[in-house]
C-alpha cells in the first residue's frame, strides 16, 4: 500500500464520513478558533435559526483582535456580540482587550494547535497552524457556523504539494523572505486547493516562529494550508502544555512523528530549492507573487513603517527589528508603528528593553492587534500612501484606500525605517 | 433556490480579490443588505465603473482565481445582495468557492479558452445568461447568438444550491 502524507493521515483520522462519494469529506474538528470579525455573522445566524449552540465549549477558543480597543459603535457592537456569547456558552478560553492578541499568535501561544489536529477559523491566515503539524484552514462565516454547532466541516481531498528547502539561508534572510520567494514561483494560484509542506534542512533549523511565518502565508499562494513536520522543536515549543501528559521529550517526539509523512507518498508536484543564494524580498505592486529583491527595489520612498500582524509580530521578529534599530533614529521622512502581537510578546519585549529600543528611535508601540494589517484601525494609510509591512497582503488599499504596501521581513522594514526608503538590512552582506 | 439568470458582467482580470470585492473597512457592517453600495469598490479596471456597471446584472464572468484573499463570507453577500448569485470564472481561491456553495449559489469553472471565447464573442454586447442546475448547462444569448456550453456541478454543490446552503443540511446529519 502506499505511504501516506502528513495531512492524508489527519484526515483519515478525523473522517466522519464521505456523503457525495469520494468527493467531499467531512472531517471531525480538535478547534474551532474564533474572532469579533467573521463570528458574529454566524453568530446572529445561529440564533435566528434558533440553534444558538456550541458543540463542545472547551474546543472553541476566541479572541477580539481585529480592531481592538474597539475604535466605533460598530465595532464595539462586534466585541460585544462575541464577549456575550463566549459567556453564555462557558467557552473559557476567551480573550478580551488586556489579555487579546492577534489569532494567529496568541493561539499557538496558549498550546492550543497540536500535531496532528483540524482546526479552522473564520479566516484565512489560519493556515499559520499547520507550522505544527496540524491541518488548520481558513473557511468562510457558513463553514465556521457548522463547526461551531456541529464540530465537523467539509474539504475536498487536499492535493499535496511537497517542499524540499535545502542549503542555508545566508545571514539576513528570514523565513518571511523564504515565502515571498515561493509565491512569486508558484503565483498567487499556483497552489489553490493544495496543500504546501515544507521540508528539508532549511525547515529543520527554523524556529516554531519561522515555521508560522512561513505558513501563514501559503494562503497567499492559494494553498489551503501550509505544513511542517512536527520535531523537537515543536515539541520544545509545546512542553509547557503537553509536560503532564507524556513521560519525557522525547516520548512526545516519537507520539507527534506519526504524523510526518511516509517517504513513499504521493504528491502533485515535489518543489526543491537550494536557498543558499537567496536575498531578501519585498513586494511590489499589488499581488502577493509580485516580488522582487530589496536591492532591486532599493531606494523607494516610505511613508510608514509597520512591524507586526500575525506574519511578523512575534517576539522574534521583534528582536531582530530592534537589533537592527538600536540606538539610532527613524527618518523624520517617515513615521514607525510596532504592534507586538500578543500580550505576552509585549512583556517579553518590555523585560528584554525592545520596547525602549524602538520609543527611543521614534517608533509608535501600539496594542497588540491586527490594526493597520487591514486597514481598519492603528495606523491606516492615506491616498498615495507608500507603507513598508511586516504583514502579508499588499491587496488594492489593504491599509487603507490609495495606499500602496510592500510586504518585507522585519530586518528590512527596520533598516528602511531608519533610512527613510527601502534599503537592505545590514545584517544581509550579500 | 436562488435565481440564476440575467444579465451579465464581464470582469477582464485574474487575481480579483477579496478586498476588492468588499474592502474590509465594511465588515464592520452586521447585515448583508449595508453591503450593497460598496461591492467591487476598489476594483480597478479600464472602462469598469462599480456605481454605473453592476445594477441590473445578475451574472458575472470573469478569468482566473477569482476571489482570492480573505475568507471573508462579506464577498458572496455583497453579490447576493446586488442580484448577482453566479460567477463563471477559470478557476477560484477554495474559501471563496466553498462560501459561495454555502450560501446557496454558484461558482462555476469553465476552461480558459471557454472564457475567452465568451469575453470575445459576448463582453462588449448586452448579454443574458443562465445556469441549468440539473442539466448542468450554461446557456449564453446575445442578440440572434446563442450558446450552450455544458459544465461540471458536482453533487455536494449541487445538493447544497438546492437545500439554500449548509446550515440545514450539516445540523440535520451530524
Ligand atoms: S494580523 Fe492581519 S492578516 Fe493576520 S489575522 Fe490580523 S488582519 Fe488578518
Amino acid at each position: 500500500m502506499m505511504g501516506k502524507t502528513l495531512a492524508q493521515k489527519i484526515f483519515d483520522r478525523h473522517l466522519v464520513n464521505k456523503p457525495f462519494g469520494d468527493e467531499i469529506n467531512v472531517l471531525r474538528l480538535d478547534a474551532v478558533f474564533c474572532h469579533e470579525i467573521t463570528t458574529p455573522i454566524a453568530i446572529n445566524d445561529l440564533v435566528a435559526r434558533g440553534k444558538d449552540r456550541v458543540f463542545d465549549p472547551t474546543k472553541i477558543k476566541a479572541v477580539i483582535d481585529h480592531v481592538t480597543p474597539a475604535k466605533d459603535s460598530k465595532t464595539a457592537e462586534q466585541g460585544k456580540s462575541l464577549r456575550d456569547w463566549a459567556r453564555r456558552h462557558g467557552i473559557k478560553d476567551f480573550f478580551d482587550i488586556g489579555r487579546n492578541g492577534v489569532c494567529h499568535a496568541i493561539f499557538p501561544e496558549k498550546g492550543f494547535v497540536r500535531p496532528g489536529y483540524t482546526v479552522i477559523m473564520g479566516d484565512s491566515h489560519t493556515c499559520t497552524h499547520g507550522a505544527f503539524g496540524a491541518f488548520a484552514a481558513g473557511v468562510g462565516s457558513t463553514d465556521l457556523e457548522v463547526g461551531i454547532l456541529k464540530g465537523v466541516c467539509t474539504f475536498k481531498e487536499p492535493k499535496m504539494m511537497k517542499f524540499v528547502l535545502k542549503g542555508t539561508l545566508p545571514a539576513g534572510v528570514y523565513s518571511k523572505d523564504v515565502i515571498l520567494f515561493l509565491i512569486r514561483e508558484l503565483t498567487v494560484n499556483g497552489a489553490t486547493n493544495m496543500v504546501m509542506e515544507f521540508t528539508g534542512p532549511i525547515i529543520d533549523t527554523m524556529s516554531m516562529e519561522a515555521r508560522m511565518t512561513l505558513c501563514n502565508m501559503a494562503i497567499e499562494a492559494g494553498g489551503t494550508c501550509g505544513v511542517c513536520y512536527p520535531d523537537m522543536t515543536t515539541v520544545e515549543y509545546l512542553w509547557p502544555f503537553i509536560k503532564e501528559e507524556f513521560a519525557s521529550k522525547e516520548a512526545a517526539l516519537a507520539e507527534y512523528r506519526q504524523w510526518v509523512s511516509d517517504p513513499d507518498a504521493e504528491y502533485a508536484a515535489v518543489r526543491e530549492y537550494d536557498l543558499s543564494d537567496l536575498e531578501p524580498m519585498v513586494t511590489y505592486g499589488n499581488k502577493p507573487d509580485q516580488v522582487k529583491t530589496v536591492r532591486e527595489m532599493t531606494g523607494t520612498p516610505v511613508d510608514q513603517v509597520y512591524i507586526g500582524s500575525c506574519t511578523n509580530g512575534r517576539i522574534e521578529d521583534l528582536r531582530i527589528a530592534a537589533g537592527i534599530i538600536k540606538g539610532q533614529k527613524i527618518s523624520d521622512s517617515l513615521r514607525g508603528i510596532v504592534s507586538p502581537a500578543t500580550p505576552a510578546i509585549f512583556s517579553r519585549a518590555l523585560e528584554e528593553g525592545l520596547i525602549q529600543i524602538f520609543q527611543d528611535a521614534g517608533f509608535c508601540v501600539t496594542n497588540p492587534t491586527c490594526g493597520a494589517c487591514l486597514g481598519m484601525s492603528n495606523g491606516v494609510l492615506a491616498n498615495g500612501e507608500v507603507c513598508a509591512s511586516t504583514t502579508n497582503r499588499n491587496f488594492t488599499g489593504r491599509m487603507g484606500k490609495g495606499g500602496t504596501v510592500h510586504l518585507m521581513s522585519p530586518a528590512t522594514a527596520a533598516a528602511t525605517a531608519i533610512a527613510g526608503k527601502i534599503v537592505n538590512s545590514p545584517l544581509f552582506k550579500g | 433556490m436562488k435565481n440564476f439568470k440575467g444579465k451579465a458582467l464581464f470582469l477582464d482580470r485574474s487575481d480579483i480579490n477579496t478586498d476588492e470585492i468588499i474592502p474590509a473597512k465594511y465588515l464592520t457592517e452586521s447585515s448583508k443588505a449595508a453591503l450593497k453600495p460598496y461591492l467591487l469598490e476598489d476594483l480597478e479596471i479600464s472602462g469598469f465603473n462599480p456605481r454605473t456597471d453592476i445594477g441590473g446584472k445578475a451574472v458575472i464572468v470573469t478569468r482566473a482565481n477569482f476571489g482570492c484573499g480573505s475568507s471573508r463570507e462579506h464577498a458572496p453577500w455583497a453579490l447576493e445582495v446586488n442580484g448577482i448569485n453566479v460567477v463563471i470564472a477559470e478557476n477560484f481561491a477554495r474559501i471563496f468557492r466553498q462560501n459561495m456553495y454555502n450560501c446557496g449559489m454558484m461558482a462555476i469553472e469553465m476552461a480558459p479558452d471557454q472564457i475567452a471565447y465568451l469575453f470575445d464573442q459576448y463582453a462588449d454586447r448586452d448579454c443574458e445568461i443562465e445556469v441549468d442546475v440539473d442539466k448542468g448547462v450554461v446557456k449564453i444569448a446575445a442578440g440572434d447568438q446563442k450558446d450552450c456550453i455544458p459544465v461540471k456541478i458536482a453533487d455536494f454543490d449541487k445538493c447544497l444550491v438546492k437545500a439554500g446552503g449548509w446550515v440545514e443540511y450539516a445540523d440535520r446529519n451530524y
